[in-house]
């Protein structure tokens, strides 16, 4: 490897996007879970500005700035849900969260 | 030199993204995602992209994680309260990402015929001065529109957040 190329930046993302997915499918706590979510958005952030800079083009840099905004926008409203969800069940975990189904 | 810093950045990621999964306690998970976000800060000013770089490190080494300790102390979670999933379970989850990746390596074995893919590490677009100046421009109104979506997140976590009267009479 003499010079860094775009395909590397894209194994590394999905790298970085399957690893959130696992994350995603294997753990039950609700915390672990939106961390594994912040992961994937970083993983593609990471090819956004890969591709931003190979095209010399700096809308991707901006989208990547929109996708940090929604990200802490959504963190702040997700976590306050858990907050909210661990008062009513004494619990983070994901797999008691199923009353929607009665 | 550059590929160098970035396969040691890579690794770094990966390694601690890893451990982010299969940490028992909840609280290295959230260290060792500070420490991935911080190598992808790194690869960001590796592609010169010096904008991303400061908000990344200000806006989620600094406060979304921050935030994310504050919950965890605040409910007092630790590795004895750690919910496990069923063995057969784990199995299906991993399978399943695991067929992901294969989806993702197919596609890219179909996309390697395209021509030469450097990306290039200096340059000026990742300044603040030139993404300012896009940002205000071009792009003002979704800039705007982001400042109320933040405005309900915040009125939104504030409400969800409160106790209730009635919640706090019972």
């Amino acid at each position: 490897m003499t010079e860094v190329t775009a395909e590397h930046y894209i194994i590394l993302a999905t790298t970085l996007f399957v690893i959130g997915v696992a994350g995603v499918l294997i753990r039950r706590n609700a915390i672990v879970v939106l961390m594994c979510v912040e992961l994937m958005l970083n993983a593609v952030n990471l090819l956004m500005v890969a591709f931003s800079s190979h095209h010399k083009d700096s809308a991707g840099q901006i989208f990547v700035f929109f996708i940090m905004v929604v990200a802490a926008a959504e963190v702040a409203v997700g976590l306050a849900i858990l907050v909210m969800v661990y008062r009513n069940t004494r619990s983070t975990d994901v797999s008691l969260l199923d009353q929607l189904k009665n | 030199m550059s590929p160098t810093i970035f396969l040691t950045l890579a690794i770094i990621a990966v390694v601690s993204a890893m451990f982010v999964v299969f940490a028992k306690n909840p609280v290295h998970s959230v260290l060792s995602l500070i420490v991935t976000f911080f190598s992808i800060a790194g690869l960001y000013l590796l592609m010169n992209a010096q904008f991303l770089f400061v908000v990344q490190i200000i806006v989620y080494a600094g406060a979304i994680m921050v935030l994310f300790l504050f919950v965890l102390m605040l409910l007092n979670l630790s590795a004895d309260t750690e919910p496990q999933k069923s063995n057969r379970f784990r199995v299906i989850a991993s399978a399943s990402a695991g067929l992901l990746s294969l989806v993702f390596s197919a596609g890219m074995v179909i996309d390697a015929t395209m021509g030469d893919r450097n990306v290039a590490n200096i340059q000026e677009i990742g300044l603040v001065k030139h993404l300012g100046k896009v940002l205000f421009t071009d792009y003002l109104v979704p800039f705007e529109i982001s400042s109320i979506l933040f405005l309900a997140g915040m009125v939104g976590a504030v409400l969800l957040g409160k106790r209730t009267p009635k919640e706090s009479k019972s």
